[in-house]
């Protein structure tokens, strides 16, 4: 009838297989699963994450409710996109009463850096990420989420991505039901200050990079101009919903940027694209690494 | 038809972030591809921001200063959730400070 409490794997084994004991074996290994192990560092890791999400997202569910939805629907926004930017313009082809194809359009141009990210975390992840928990991490990589999970020096494990999408989920859908709930009890100089929360996350994500490169700060420039004069144009402005002149914005904006200022080699962060030599130590490395654990607390 | 829109929306941005994930083992090598995906989030988040911002509260000027102050806060390197708040607090404090100047309710 001994539990054992220590870390030891092989004693978790032991005690699954005594018959009397099973019960509580297997709550301690349920236990051991959320609290110790990988899942919950994840979490832990989603939690500042998650934080800043709510407060967001509940901007996100006061101006969904402000332009006719109801909160069901604008949590299951929420759950199902998990994407700011994302949903910040459907909400907007969805009142502007656009077609699908122009929704399906908005989505795959403002939510195309995601590609990018997938891209890039592909290279991230564990080898023993297969293909189905591949689709399972895909639904939770947003900006933060990827931001968190590039800045962790291990190859990512299944858990931990779990984990540290869990709370950021958590955290936008409750702060998206908050929003929707609450914004017709909240006084209207509140809703009035937390309209600019959105902008203020998009600001804190465009910034710094500004600073620090020339290239970045001249397709902004170039996207604000544009993103004004078709907004204050008298002919344009007529027919083009916000959807589109996103969209304009953007191809034009990153267009330009990509033959202005095309990334040299040591922009692109792939060390294995810079030499023939650091192609064969990144795949030595690979290599060993496969050896190697994933990220554990 | 809200149901469809959603439904549209969920499953673009879900194929954008699985099919890399699963389908792209190689890395994109067209400089020119790389270099636009890299400047689309730049692009995208600029136009979204910008003068959208102007009407998103009572008052352009309270919108204006949050747009300032969410500013400063991001060259001064600081994160998300600071930034957001810091200009939540920035449009709270001038539309109160307007209420006050103009002596009467900013919201008619």
């Amino acid at each position: 009838m001994i539990v054992r409490c220590g870390r030891n794997r092989s004693g978790t084994r032991a005690d699954i297989r005594a018959g009397p004991t099973v019960l509580p074996s297997l709550l301690i290994l349920i236990w051991r699963v959320f609290m110790e192990n990988r899942y919950m560092l994840g979490f832990r890791h989603g939690i500042p994450i998650a934080l800043g999400y709510f407060s967001v997202s509940m901007a996100f569910g006061i101006l969904a409710v402000a332009d006719g939805l109801s909160p069901w629907q604008a949590v299951l926004i929420s759950l199902t996109n998990l994407t700011s930017a994302g949903q910040f313009a459907g909400l907007s082809v969805i009142t502007a009463g656009g077609s699908l194809a122009e929704m399906a359009f908005t989505q795959l141009i403002v939510n195309l850096r995601y590609a990018l990210m997938s891209l890039s975390l592909s290279q991230k992840l564990h080898s023993s990420v297969g293909t189905l928990k591949r689709c399972v991490i895909a639904f939770g990589n947003t900006d933060e989420i990827f931001a968190v999970a590039s800045s962790q020096r291990q190859s990512l494990g299944f858990f931990y991505m779990l984990g540290l999408i869990s709370s950021p989920i958590l955290g936008w859908s409750a702060g998206t039901l908050t929003g929707a709930v609450a914004s017709t009890i909240l006084p209207i100089f509140i809703r009035s200050a937390l309209g600019v929360a959105l902008y203020g996350m998009f600001v804190a994500i465009v910034v710094p990079p500004m600073k620090r490169r020339h290239s970045i700060r001249v397709v902004v420039a170039i996207s604000l101009l544009l993103s004004t004069a078709l907004t204050y144009l008298p002919y344009l402005s007529s027919f083009l919903s916000s959807g589109t002149l996103i969209i304009l914005c953007t191809l034009a904006a990153a267009g330009l940027g990509a033959a202005l200022f095309p990334l040299k080699e040591e922009d692109m962060e792939d060390p294995a694209e810079a030499s023939p030599e650091a192609a064969s130590e990144e795949a030595q490395a690979a290599a060993s690494q496969k050896t190697e654990k994933e990220v554990t607390p | 038809m809200i149901y469809a829109y959603i439904a549209v929306m969920a499953l673009v941005t879900y194929l954008i972030r699985m099919l890399p994930l699963t389908l792209f083992q190689k890395k994109i090598r067209n400089v020119y591809i790389r270099s636009f995906l890299y400047y689309v989030p730049y692009a995208c988040l600029a136009a979204m921001t910008f003068p959208a911002i102007l009407s998103a509260t009572s008052s352009p000027i309270s919108a204006a200063v949050g747009l300032l102050v969410a500013v400063a806060l991001a060259l001064w390197e600081k994160g998300l959730l600071t930034v957001a708040v810091g200009a939540c607090a920035a449009v709270f404090l001038t539309e109160q400070v307007l209420t006050l100047f103009l002596h009467q309710p900013l919201f008619g």
